[in-house]
């Protein structure tokens, strides 16, 4: 059995959280959500002197290889401390879908500008999205970090396109956004000339894979950190000549906490690990997941602000930042009901 | 980081997996699928000596004493083929998971050669006397006295809900061997034989009509001097020790017949009709989704070579599956709508699935309560300060 992080996944683990915790800090975290939620300086080194953006790409088209496995550990880290970055739709969800679906030409144009940061793309989905000879018409409405894109891939009912941010017939709005780390935006398309990708089921099983992993590990990252500064509050602060830590009622929602945690942290290793190895219940583990951590994170933010008392109900203080990337990832990609029903749907053998 | 086992592993899966089944359609076919612990308990003691006889009853066991010296995967592919073939529960889990691991961890080497090769072959059956009636969460409570009186010890007390004591031939004792002493200290662990004049045994009926467990009263039982593991008033190690082991590779087994319980939900639910409301729907995939998780929970729990740090998973696991199994109980009752509530037997008997709603109850309280795994995991996994004394 091993179940259990390879010493070189350790690593990656421990440098990605030491990177996190030194460079996306609260204030400049706090500097990224009053612009376009995007900490420039920390998406440089991520991408350049880290090369953790190539991870999840395969090495025959410049990536660094490695897997689901990898990305998640790095997803696990950012979202320990709500990182202000595109990572989520430029890599995990745009890069995976070209790697995956995109023409060889496609490949080569677009995955190194990805990889090196140097280009940020954003991906949108439009039900509505036709193209009707004249151009793609159609209106994404959640594009996450959709203002700070170059680039979108937007998907419709039929088909994956590569979309230039800056193409005629291309309208961008920032929205104010309850999660200000993570804004997001409505693109509106009116007779754009897209670049179709060369395969585009492909594409987008692939981005919704790792998107539901990503989101789930994120929601791990973000939960447990929600846990350990509790945790750390509730041995400072003191109440009734007691530490808070000492009320059994206190003490059980932590554990209640560091229960679902844990069970999170399965969730998200097995579905990582399941559609690495292209295991037969691979999907299942990601609906499981995305579903499970999602509604973790949710539970353990909405703690942290009950256990913290007024400080926590504060804009100083962090407690807000996991609430609020919680609940955006709770809607990300599907709720969990929606995920859920996938389950079932599965269970019931009524998947097509 | 993988999922799955070696191929070695998988050999030995299909080997587990032959015996077992051959064992199942064969000359044991009339206690496949038992699901009470207590029916046909002499059929049961017999299967214990059948698994004793071909070296299946305790494979993680080194071979000297009975066992095959498994490696940990190993033991995991034997229980869940155990639990897949539908093989009944060990009568002698307790002999098996805790008291051979106590004895081959603390006790003498004449101790080993006395119990451990007797309860690999299945001839030594076990049970478990650690709560009283004053003496439950807070197990150091306990009064039961021991005395040493011309090279015996000489124990009076009372025990209560010991599990399975009308069907075991030994019983392990927490007794209070140090006059006067409270709390942790002057503890003794005793192994004494149960069929003794010493020693009556009384059954105590459970919410489900069935009774598992008993009360154990002992007046001048006796044992000889060399019965304690451990020394004289070093018990209560000795009982942590016993209960570090009560987490274990068994645990996987275990899955597999929650396994079974939950697709005869999802199959009850498809015959009925409750799979088509949603809030069920919703409510089996979660089931579905917590069995999964159970399941990479104990694999990582598992595949955590160095325990040097505390391990989350372990420290959660029991309050997790417990919670998760009462949830399955009311979602089987939720399934099967009043059709649960009724049974066709004369004697208050219940199918499987009203069983498990009855008894799960019984999860969240055997082994540590919820409440006392919460109390645990805050404090020994995130350093949360001890719960305050009281001095009643
Ligand atoms: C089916 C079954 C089989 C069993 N088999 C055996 C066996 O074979 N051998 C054996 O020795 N024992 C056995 N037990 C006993 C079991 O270990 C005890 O029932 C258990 O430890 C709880 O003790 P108690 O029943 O005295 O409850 P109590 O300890 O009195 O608890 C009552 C309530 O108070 C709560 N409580 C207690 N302390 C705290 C605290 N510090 N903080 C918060 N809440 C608290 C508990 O959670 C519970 O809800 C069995 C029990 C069951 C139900």
């Amino acid at each position: 059995m091993e179940f259990a992080f390879t010493s070189e996944q350790k690593m990656i683990a421990e440098t990605a959280r030491v990177f996190f915790t030194e460079n996306a800090t609260r204030e400049r975290t706090r500097q990224a959500m009053a612009c376009d939620g995007v900490d420039y300086a920390l998406w440089a080194s991520f991408c350049q002197e880290l090369g953790f953006s190539a991870i999840g790409i395969p090495e025959n088209l410049g990536g660094a290889g490695l897997g689901l496995v990898e990305m998640a550990i790095i997803a696990e880290a950012a979202g320990a401390q709500v990182a202000a970055f595109p990572m989520f739709g430029s890599l995990v969800l745009c890069a995976q879908a070209i790697a995956a679906g995109g023409g060889a030409g496609q490949r080569e144009d677009l995955l190194p500008r990805l990889m090196s940061g140097e280009t940020i793309a954003a991906y949108g989905h439009a039900a509505t999205l036709v193209d009707d000879g004249n151009g793609l018409s159609g209106e994404a409405a959640f594009v996450a970090h959709g203002a700070s894109a170059r680039i979108f891939v937007v998907t419709g009912n039929n088909g994956a396109w590569i979309v230039k941010a800056d193409a005629p017939g291309v309208s961008i709005a920032q929205l104010t956004t309850m999660d200000q780390t993570r804004p997001y935006a409505r693109v509106v398309l009116s007779g754009v000339v897209g670049e179709p990708l060369a395969q585009p089921g492909k594409a987008i099983a692939a981005a919704q894979r790792a998107g539901f992993v990503a989101i789930a590990a994120e929601a791990l990252g973000g939960a447990q950190a929600c846990l350990d500064r509790t945790v750390a509050y509730a041995r400072e602060r003191i109440q009734f000549g007691r530490s808070i830590g000492s009320f059994q009622a206190y003490k059980h929602r932590l554990a209640d906490m560091m229960i679902e945690i844990e069970q999170a942290r399965s969730a998200v290793y097995w579905a990582a690990c399941a559609t690495d190895e292209g295991a037969v219940d691979a999907e299942l583990a990601a609906h499981a997941a995305k579903s499970f951590a999602a509604d973790t994170y949710f539970m353990c933010a909405g703690n942290m602000i009950q256990l913290h008392g007024g400080i926590g109900f504060t804009w100083e203080h962090d407690a807000h930042l996991f609430f609020k990337r919680a609940r955006a990832l709770q809607s990300m990609l599907g709720n969990g009901d929606w995920h859920r029903e996938q389950v079932a749907a599965m269970i019931f053998g009524e998947m097509a | 980081m993988k999922l799955g086992f070696s191929t070695g592993d998988e050999l030995f899966r299909q080997e587990c997996a032959d015996w077992l089944n051959g064992q199942m359609s064969g000359e044991f076919k009339d206690i496949k699928g038992i699901t009470k612990l207590t029916a046909s308990p002499e059929r049961r003691k017999e299967w214990e000596q059948r698994l004793g006889e071909a070296r299946w009853g305790c494979i993680g066991w080194p071979i000297e004493w009975g066992g095959r010296g498994a490696t940990l995967g190993q033991q995991v592919i034997f229980a869940e083929e155990y639990a897949r073939a539908g093989v009944p529960g060990r009568v002698n889990h307790i002999g098996v998971e805790l008291a051979g691991p106590t004895i081959l961890a603390f006790g003498t080497p004449e101790q080993k050669q006395r119990f451990l090769p007797s309860i690999a072959k299945g001839m030594t059956i076990f049970c478990q006397g650690f709560s009283e009636p004053n003496a439950g969460s807070d197990l150091a409570g306990v009064r039961t006295a021991a005395r040493l009186e011309g090279g015996e010890w000489v124990v009076n007390g009372q025990k209560i809900w010991t599990s399975l004591a009308h069907i075991a031939d030994w019983i392990f004792v927490l007794s209070r061997s140090e006059k006067g002493s409270s709390g942790p200290n002057g503890l003794t662990f005793l192994m004494m034989e149960l069929r003794q004049p010493g020693i009556e045994v009384r059954g105590i009926k459970q919410i489900n009509g069935d009774s598992e467990f008993n009360e154990t009263f002992f007046t001048d039982a006796r044992c000889p001097a060399d019965s304690l593991i451990g020394a004289a008033g070093d018990g209560w190690r000795i009982a942590m020790g016993l209960l570090a082991f009560e987490r274990g590779v068994s645990t996987l087994g275990q899955q597999m017949g929650f396994r079974n319980e939950l697709d005869e939900i999802i199959r009850a639910a498809k015959e009925n009709g409750a799979a088509r409301s949603p809030l069920i729907r919703q409510r089996i995939a979660k089931a579905e989704i917590g069995l999964r998780l159970m399941r990479y929970g104990a694999l990582r729990m598992l595949s955590n070579a160095d325990h040097s740090k505390i391990d989350g998973a372990a420290l959660t696991y029991k309050i997790q599956w417990a919670s998760w199994r009462r949830g399955l109980g009311e979602l089987a009752m939720d399934v099967l709508g009043q059709a649960g509530e009724v049974t066709d037997t004369n004697d208050y008997e219940w199918a499987a699935l009203p069983n498990l709603f009855l008894f799960s109850r019984a999860d969240t309280i055997y082994g540590g309560t919820n409440q006392i795994q919460r109390n645990l995991i805050a404090e020994r996994g995130l350093g949360m300060p001890r719960e305050p004394r009281g001095d009643a």
